[in-house]
């Protein structure tokens, strides 16, 4: 961009937002290069802070007359670059559109600005007895908008579903200005499922600028167990009989003992064993009268699966500290270096011994420190690789060892992203799982809806210098055997 | 500044700090300045990528990068929310050093902050003397005629200054106040600078509150300001310097407990280990916060009923700089008929934060302005709070925001539960 043309544009956007809102120091631009993966770095040309859809339509026309692309960011608690402006781009950070605009008990639902942060709109809702279902470990920080954007899932999607699940309706500001109203505060659309569409869009498909959510209600009664093994590929196969036993557990949660460690050493301690190998956090809900005889049955299996001891949070306070702990497992891990990469890929639930195993066989093979803290209900896994971004040669290791992980989750039938997206960060594996015809129905979807590329360009699909050959037949998710 | 193998240990302990940052963002909705603006840069983790920015050479340490180390109020809200342990507080002391050793921070905000620091501040004299003048002042309404004719940005910093207290008040305490009835141990009283003179009543209640709970207190000699103050605004040299003071003045006293009452300086104190590293940790370990010492030796409750409606409103050095939370409460539940509400901004930051809301007026009041709604709401008789700089904050809260509330110290409130000073009527203190 010439410089007038600079000029131009940031007047332009001052016009839109007021001087307060728009920040283009570089020092204010600098924090803005990275999201939670701090290895993929770009610092934007511009970022504003509008509070109403009427500022991001004008911010949006204003980059289209510049040709200029934007990004639309919440708490930038991504984990795969998503949040990241490429190109010179200018950042669309939505933290002070943060009103909650109705709660509704009847309808349960719930009209939120895109940047209420998700734990602070199940606070609001709390006095009505209900909640937003999908949990992210991020929760207190991360925003609706985000969440949308990511489909974001959390320890508690097992029973509830990710954030797909719960959006109705949301308001769009497309990349030429336009603003549309897409799904229904009812429930179900007619004609195509566009919502459907939008979430998990990574904010390639415009900037969600409000959100009717469908909130649920709070659980009758809820028991929380700790399972304690020696190892986890045992935790793993406890999983595997919670759920051939027919229940349907709140969340099923793995933490292994390099991550226990670090939490118990943090501000968010909360008496998890130390000697345990790996820890399974079982939650259960419902019905007061039912728990009792289900909390037996998990008790049974973990035992039979090979738990050395199992206890049960004894009260609410506990409970929260359980899942605080197990909430604030990635920071932790911080402790152990400066940097982290959380890996996030998921597999059959059935394989997960194995590839657990494997992944284990991965890191050390590499000489890498890794964790795992994961979903395992759903069989979405966490590998996470603490390592120092500054040592070129470990930091190579980390990209092998995360290459050779989510080659080994698709060859076991699973894909390379749960809940975090792909981003910068995964664009050159989507080969790996799609066909080019598969990758060109999505392209074509993307260009209705943002035919110039300007909303959040360069994420999601690979880049022309993909690391990973593009395979017709590589539709991993339908190969069932599984030869690691 | 950037690291390289000649910087001091200083500045590679600052370099180290930010590396512990894995930038998960969980300490963002915890920060106050992060809250009001939505600003990256205005957040923790913004300050902290600033910080290794500028020790990788990657950014010059400009004007920018000093105006959110100081736009900053230091309430480590965000050390309580981190996983990853990072410990912001020495960070931003660091960077504030940083700041002022390559002179970026001028202006008259900052000759008047380092002259009251360097000149006053650390003198109990001379700070009695400035004092006295205010007082002075104040007793002739000079001050209200002032604030009418003063300009408006002047005038909501005189609103805040705190009424100077009546000369019994500001009495010095005795060297030593014996236990009364059966003694249960020996403590020393960190006395302060500020506290003696503009919050003198809250020293008396505090001595006269562990007096009755079975302690005698020693009244150590040689002690002084804890360099708090000095250290928050990058002055770490004269910290040191008034750290070495209360070293020596405690160990002199030869007790093996030290009381605070104001959570700035018992966190300071705390942390005097590490500005001393041969010397200070003697005192580090023994510090204790007065809630903290009674809520573990347990309190003898006070015999008669106190009804008061009453919120308590954690101070961000108690809560953030020495994780104390749960013992205030504690103790004010045990007081008879006295009902605590919770209010849902408690653990906010109030937005005094030493002399910030002197330096940096907006964001103060802004700050401030979430915990008044939330306090309305809950609507007490008493707001407890224990730190001398919020007490002064809240005051001038309650008076804007138009609250029936009186803002006291917990420790007040115990006293007065007890029958105050004159009641029990012991000679010569209690
Ligand atoms: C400690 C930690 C734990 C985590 N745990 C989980 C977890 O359990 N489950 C999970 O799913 N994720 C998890 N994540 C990932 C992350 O928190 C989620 O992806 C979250 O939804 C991101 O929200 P955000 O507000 O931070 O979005 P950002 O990081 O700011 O943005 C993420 C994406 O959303 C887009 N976006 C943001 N706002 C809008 C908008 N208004 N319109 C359109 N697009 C938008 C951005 O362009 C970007 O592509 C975790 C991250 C961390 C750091
Ligand atoms: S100390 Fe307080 S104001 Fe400063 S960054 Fe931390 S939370 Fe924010
Ligand atoms: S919570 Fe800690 S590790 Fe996470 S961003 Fe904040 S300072 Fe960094």
């Amino acid at each position: 961009m010439t410089t007038p043309a600079r000029a131009r544009l940031l007047d332009a956007l001052r016009a839109a937002v007021g001087a307060d809102a728009l920040l283009c120091r570089a020092e204010e631009l600098f924090v803005y290069e990275c999201d939670g993966l701090t290895h993929h770095a770009a610092r934007p040309f511009a970022v504003v802070l509008p509070r109403t859809s009427d500022e991001v339509v004008e911010i949006v026309r204003a980059c289209a007359k510049a040709g200029v692309p934007f990004v639309p960011r919440g708490a930038g608690t991504g984990l795969s670059g998503g949040a990241v402006a490429l190109a010179d781009g200018v950042v669309i950070e939505c933290a002070r559109m943060n009103r909650v605009l109705e709660i509704d008990p009847v309808d349960r639902v719930a009209v939120v600005q895109p940047g209420v942060v998700n734990a602070d709109l199940s606070k609001v809702a709390a006095p009505h007895g209900l909640h937003f279902a999908p949990d992210p470990s991020s929760q207190l920080a991360c925003t609706i908008g985000g969440n949308v954007a990511e489909n974001s899932g959390g320890p508690h999607t097992l029973k509830y579903g990710s954030t797909t699940a719960h959006v109705l309706a949301l308001e769009l500001v497309l990349a030429d200005g336009d603003r549309v109203r897409i799904g229904s505060r009812a429930g179900g659309e007619p004609g195509y499922d566009l919502v459907g569409a939008v979430v998990g869009g990574e904010g390639t498909l415009g900037v969600v600028t409000e959100a009717t959510l469908r909130l649920t209600p709070l659980p009758e009664a809820v028991e929380t167990l700790l399972g304690i093994f020696p190892d986890v590929v045992s935790a793993c196969h406890a999983v595997g009989a919670v759920i051939r036993s027919g229940l349907v557990p709140a969340a099923l949660e793995i933490v292994d003992r390099r991550t226990i460690e670090a939490v118990e050493a943090s501000v968010y301690a909360a008496g998890l064993p130390l000697d345990a190998g790996a820890v399974l956090i079982a939650e259960l809900d419902g019905p007061a009268v039912a728990l009792p005889r289900q909390v037996e049955r998990v008790r049974a299996l973990c035992a039979r699966a090979g738990a050395t001891r199992i206890e049960v949070a004894r009260d609410a306070d506990e409970r929260q500290r359980f899942w605080k702990a197990r909430k604030g497992a990635f920071g932790a891990m911080g402790r152990l270096a400066p940097d982290l990469y959380v890996h996030d890929a998921v597999v059959p639930r059935s394989k997960l011994p194995e590839v657990l195993a494997e992944i284990c066989a991965i890191g050390d093979r590499h000489g890498l420190r890794l964790s795992n803290v994961f979903h395992a209900g759903d069989g979405n896994l966490h590998p996470n690789i603490s390592f120092d971004r500054r040592d070129a040669d470990e930091m190579a290791r980390v990209l092998a060892a995360g290459t050779e992980i989510l080659e080994l989750c698709v060859r076991a039938g699973g894909v390379i992203s749960g809940e975090h997206g792909i981003g910068t960060e995964k664009q050159d594996f989507m080969p790996l799982l799609f066909s080019p015809d598969d990758l060109g129905a999505m392209r074509r979807l993307r260009d209705a809806f943002d035919p110039d590329h300007r909303s959040n360009p360069g994420k999601i699909f690979p880049t022309t210098r993909a690391c990973v050959e593009s395979n017709p037949k590589a539709r991993g998710y339908e190969r069932v055997s599984f030869d690691a | 500044m950037s690291i390289g193998p000649k910087e001091t240990t200083e500045a590679i302990a600052l370099y180290t700090r930010s590396l512990d940052c894995v930038h998960c963002g969980l300490c963002l909705p915890t920060c106050p300045t992060y809250r009001e603006t939505g600003r990256e840069s205005s957040s923790p983790r913004g300050r902290i990528y600033l910080a290794r920015g500028v020790a990788e050479g990657k950014l010059a340490l400009s004007d920018a990068v000093a105006e959110e180390m100081y736009l900053c109020l230091g309430c480590r809200a965000c050390e309580t929310a981190c996983p990853s342990g990072v410990r912001f507080g020495s960070l931003l002391e660091q960077m504030r050093a940083e700041v002022e050793r390559v002179g970026l921070r001028r202006g008259p905000a900052k000759r008047i902050e380092s002259f009251l620091l360097r000149h006053v501040v650390p003198h109990p004299r001379r700070l009695r003397a400035a004092i006295s003048v205010v007082r002075a002042i104040q007793a002739v309404r000079l001050d209200a005629l002032a604030l009418r004719l003063a300009p408006a940005g002047l005038r909501e910093r005189i609103a805040l200054a705190p009424r100077v207290p009546h000369a019994r008040d500001r009495a010095p305490l005795p060297r030593l106040v014996r236990a009364h009835g059966e003694r249960r141990g020996r403590v020393g009283f960190f006395v302060g600078c500020i506290m003696p003179e503009l919050f003198g009543d809250v020293n008396h209640a505090t001595v006269r509150v562990l007096a009755r709970n079975g302690f005698d207190v020693v009244v150590a000699e040689g002690q002084g300001c804890c360099g708090a103050l000095h250290a928050h605004a990058g002055d770490r040299e004269t910290a040191k310097r008034l750290a070495a003071r209360n070293v020596a003045a405690f160990a002199a006293a030869g007790v093996d407990v030290v009381i605070s009452n104001a959570a700035g300086c018992g966190a300071a104190l705390r942390e005097v280990g590490e500005w001393l590293p041969a010397t200070g940790d003697v005192l580090a370990r023994r510090v204790r916060d007065v809630s903290e010492f009674l809520d573990a030796e347990g309190l003898r409750p006070p015999p008669t009923p106190f009804p008061r409606r009453v919120c308590y409103d954690d101070p961000c050095h108690l809560l953030h700089g020495q994780q104390v939370e749960a013992a205030p409460r504690r103790l004010l539940r045990q007081i008879p008929g006295l009902v605590l509400v919770a209010h849902d901004d408690a653990a906010a930051c109030c937005g005094a934060a030493g002399i910030y809301n002197l330096t940096h007026p907006e964001m103060s009041r802004a700050v401030l302005a979430r915990k008044m709604r939330s306090l309305a709401s809950a609507d007490p008789d008493v707001i407890a709070t224990g730190n001398p700089g919020c007490m002064m904050q809240l005051r001038a809260g309650v008076v804007e925001h138009g609250l029936r509330a009186e803002v006291l110290h917990p420790v007040t409130l115990m006293d007065r539960a007890y029958g105050g000073g004159r009641s029990v009527g012991e000679p010569p203190y209690l």
